[in-house]
């Protein structure tokens, strides 16, 4: 990593030049992070089925069927037979671009001399919208945790907080904890990405390596209901704790009432009609 | 434990004994929980216990705790031996809602967030949704040198009413009085430019929703010096004033230490030495190619945190007058990126029941198009779509590093929305902060942290 | 005539109605009750751009005990709705609620999970403010408002008869989702 602050511009060029349609999405030149949104936005909302071959290869979380969100009654718009894949970018190839790659080997390195291979630890890494994404596999993630944090050429020292993403249809890894790094020292930023199935949510906690996460943990139990194995106190943070359920789930309703005004009738937002 | 020394407390009849929330270490230890009830037979209960130890319960309703945070205090006479905060009682589920609206109607609900500051949190979801639709560098010159315009107005108002709830905290109601009045200068501003005091949801996905009105910009400069005046009364008011300075120099002690590994950022970590600005360090909205310092202090206490936040203010008046001259230099232009398919349709008007659509707006969609009045209403009721993928955008927050975490998975509306809200983490600080102290201590410690609880609750 | 003829001058005559109801209206005093935004709004109603003293109202107190009025301002979520209704019940009575702002008043844009919909859930309301969050003026009014109908509150028996003949006019009237015709 030669020079930290050329990055961010070279990046927006290639982004730039990603969205005109001349840059070769597959083939990044060395040096400029990849972006993945010509190919998200091909897969994921022109409803094209992802094509592994021909772009990056994307990740498909979900299928969704129809237009409006209904099942019910006959289809009169047509849009009823429309298949639409819902596709998160996926694994990024080399050279990541900016400092991307240089990170990814200090972390290489750095777990291989702990005793720990790269690809045990890491499933995948993801470069997207200049940012890099490491999916980390739960066992080893305090180890990637810790070698983030302690490296002197990594330091990855602000732990900016845990948050919690549900996938209800991305079968065996239904809940997403997604970690938040940044580097004060060298300005850099990582995010690390764990996703465990909804039957067994353990994940082991990092508040031992970040403090800060202490409440974070507990929100994203609170809201998510990942158990955060080795957390000091899980209780509820947001919620009464005598809550049933975990809110911001995407299978718990919203609980809107309906509003009722001189005989209009409005529904919650989340049973009305939509355009997803 | 607790069952059993309730058990034991309500077999000899003791009125409202029941279980604590002491940890398993002290289970020897008799307890008991008091809730109302004369203070006099708390006394009389707690002597016949042959038990100093009392645990407190300060809030939610109380009125030197910043809003409705609930401090658990454990006290050995005036001193804490343990602090702890329960949250949550403004929890509104705003991140749930955001999921069921389309990203133009998001601005309206996160800027309920942190309602102190606004067009932060505006500004921190506008980005994170630029980033994901690819747009960031079309969004006109003009509207980011307007949003960072409202964001520093908003940062010295914000940390005005932090210095006046502080003041008002401590008892001394002409800090507060001051603080507010100078406020009230910066929310005409606000008014004349959104419309509105607070809440404002004037940033939007590709720009501002419109631009600002004519003299705003004289208007705006004759009111810093107006606020000027009140912050150099305030400072004169708070920093050479011996019994605040009594109350707050070396309270509230937070070392750098301490800060890096909560988390905590903002004028706390700052007054701890470190001058981590992501306005410097990781700069957004072109903050690069603005010229202001970032104050710092080495004491890591209450009174440091004030001359931070008093100094911030100036230095944010810096910034809102070389952008009130990039303004003057820009000259009139777009505040919304060109490309229709995003741009929210917003000619608004003053009207005679309020703000809304332009008359001329709407007969020109009504009357000559019927594609532009189908287009206007796909977008409003349908929304534009956002490639899938995940965005984290941070920025510079009165009270920290705000985070706006933003998954998308190509339709009209938020997969997921999260913000990393910094009142939330520094308010983790506070049994480091407290614990050792006097009671009187906390509330100092409280206010110097600054947290609202709009924000750590959302 | 009546007494008023007989009497020396310097009295004057009223009910123990109205006499009851201009010292409760004057000086009523709020409790400290911020929740969310319009908290804010109302301590910017007790500085001096807005000045709420004016009215004899500038007292926040901090204990329940020693308040007549509490303006809920802010949204009320189900975790504070028994701490919201226990400062309810540690007021003394005669006691007035305000609640401010639409999500105090009906949940407002938060139709959700967390947040009650509507203060009127758990504490009865005396009088109901719109606005996201409302103006300080808008308060003010609201106060003034509630001031005049704290003033001729009727006593006693015509308490009761007052408040049966509301009762019956509203058992009268046709129910808000019976209504038809345009939403104003």
């Amino acid at each position: 990593m030669s020079d930290a602050t050329d990055a961010p511009r070279e990046a927006k060029d290639a982004a730039a030049a990603a969205k005109a349609g001349d840059g070769p999405v597959g083939t990044p030149a060395a040096d400029t992070p990849q972006t993945a949104t010509e190919a998200a936005h091909e897969g994921g909302s022109q409803n094209l089925p992802a094509d592994p071959g021909a772009r990056a290869q994307l990740d498909v979380v979900a299928v969704r069927t129809g237009m409006f969100g209904s099942a019910q009654g006959g289809d009169t718009s047509g849009y009823g037979g429309l298949v639409r894949t819902i596709a998160m970018p996926g694994p990024s190839e080399r050279p990541y671009g900016g400092y991307f790659d240089e990170v990814v080997d200090l972390l290489a390195e750095v777990l291989g001399e702990g005793g720990t291979a790269f690809d045990d630890a890491v499933e995948k890494v993801v470069v997207d919208r200049e940012e890099l994404t490491l999916f980390v596999r739960r066992e080893h993630l305090v180890t990637v945790c810790r070698a983030l944090r302690d490296d002197q050429d990594l330091r990855f020292e602000l732990g900016l907080g845990v948050s919690g993403v549900h996938y209800p249809h991305d079968t065996g890894r239904e809940l997403h904890a997604v970690y938040h790094l940044y580097s004060v020292t060298h300005s850099r930023r990582v995010r690390l990405e764990v996703a465990v199935p909804e039957e067994d949510p353990h994940i082991p906690s990092s508040v031992a390596v970040y403090p800060g996460h202490d409440w974070h943990e507990r929100e994203t139990w609170d809201f998510f209901g990942i158990v955060f194995d080795g957390h000091p106190g899980l209780a509820r943070i947001e919620m009464p704790d005598d809550w049933p359920g975990h809110p911001q789930r995407k299978d718990y309703p919203l609980g809107g009432i309906p509003v009722e005004y001189k005989g209009a009738h409005i529904p919650p937002p989340d049973t009305r009609r939509s355009y997803s | 434990m607790s069952s059993t020394t309730s058990s034991a407390h309500g077999a000899q009849g003791t009125p409202r004994a029941a279980g604590s929330i002491v940890d398993d270490g002290v289970e020897d230890v008799p307890s008991f929980e008091a809730t109302g009830g004369d203070w006099s037979e708390i006394a009389e209960e707690a002597a016949r216990l042959g038990e100093e130890r009392i645990v407190v319960n300060m809030g939610p309703q109380h009125p030197s705790t910043h809003g409705v945070l609930r401090l658990m205090l454990e006290i050995d006479g005036e001193t804490v031996t343990e602090a702890r905060c329960g949250i949550g009682y403004l929890h509104t589920g705003i991140e749930k809602n955001m999921e069921y609206r389309t990203w133009s109607q998001g601005p309206t609900f996160c800027t309920r967030m942190d309602y102190l500051a606004s067009f932060f949190q505006e500004t921190a979801f506008c980005l994170g949704v630029e980033r994901l639709l690819g747009i960031a560098d079309d969004v006109p010159e003009r509207a980011t040198v307007i949003r960072v315009l409202m964001m520093e107005l908003n940062r010295i108002s914000s940390h005005l009413v932090c210095l006046a709830t502080g003041g008002n905290e401590l008892g001394a109601t002409t800090i507060m009085t001051t603080g507010f009045t100078a406020r009230e200068e910066i929310l005409k501003i606000f008014e004349l430019v959104t419309g509105l005091r607070m809440n404002h949801a004037y940033v939007r996905p590709g720009g501002v929703v419109q631009d600002i009105p004519p003299g705003a910009l004289d208007t705006i400069r004759e009111a810093l010096g107006t606020m000027r005046g009140y912050i150099r009364e305030l400072e004169d008011l708070m920093l050479g004033n011996p019994i605040y300075k009594g109350r707050t120099v070396g309270v509230g002690h937070l070392s750098l230490a301490g800060c890096m590994a909560l988390g905590i950022t903002g004028p706390v970590l700052r007054s701890a030495g470190l001058p981590y600005d992501l306005r410097k360090a990781d700069p957004y909205c072109g903050y690069e190619t603005y010229d202001f310092d970032v104050p710092t202090s080495t004491d890591a206490d209450s009174f440091s945190r004030t001359v931070l936040r008093i100094e911030e203010c100036y230095q944010s008046m810096r910034i809102v007058e070389q952008a009130l001259d990039r303004l003057q230099a820009i000259g009139p232009g777009p505040v919304m990126v060109a490309d229709k398919k995003i741009a929210w349709p917003a000619q608004l008007a003053i009207g005679s029941d309020g703000m809304g659509n332009s008359l001329d707006h709407i007969r020109t969609i009504m009357g000559t198009s019927m594609e532009a009045l189908i287009h206007h209403f796909k977008i409003v009721t349908e929304g534009f779509r956002v490639p899938a993928g995940q965005v984290f955008q941070a920025v510079e927050h009165p009270r920290g590093v705000l985070g706006a975490h933003l998954v998308s998975d190509g339709g009209t509306r938020p997969y997921r929305a999260h913000f990393r809200d910094p009142s939330f983490n520094n308010l983790q600080g506070v049994s480091l902060m407290c614990e050792g102290g006097q009671v009187a201590d906390v509330v100092v410690a409280v206010a110097a942290l600054d947290p609202v609880l709009g924000g750590v609750d959302r | 005539m009546g007494i008023e003829e007989a009497a020396p001058s310097g009295f004057l005559l009223t009910t123990l109605e109205k006499a009851v109801g201009l010292t409760r209206k004057a000086s009523m005093w709020p409790v400290t009750f911020g929740l969310a935004c319009c908290a804010i709004e109302m301590m910017a109603a007790g500085t001096p751009r807005f000045d709420l003293s004016r009215f004899g109202m500038e007292v926040f107190r901090a204990s329940p005990r020693q308040a007549d009025l509490m303006i809920v301002a802010g949204r009320v979520s189900q975790k504070m709705a028994p701490v919201v209704r226990q400062v309810y019940d540690q007021m003394a009575a005669p006691k007035w609620v305000l609640s401010m702002g639409v999500c105090a008043s009906s949940g407002g844009m938060f139709n959700n999970y967390a947040i009650v919909q509507g203060v009127d859930h758990i504490v009865p309301v005396d009088i109901y403010l719109p606005g996201c969050p409302p103006r300080p003026e808008m308060l003010l009014n609201a106060i003034l408002t509630l001031h005049e109908q704290v003033r001729n509150e009727p006593l006693g028996v015509n308490r009761e008869a007052a408040a049966r003949a509301a009762e019956e006019a509203a058992l009268r009237a046709t129910p808000t989702s019976e209504m038809k015709g345009l939403l104003r």
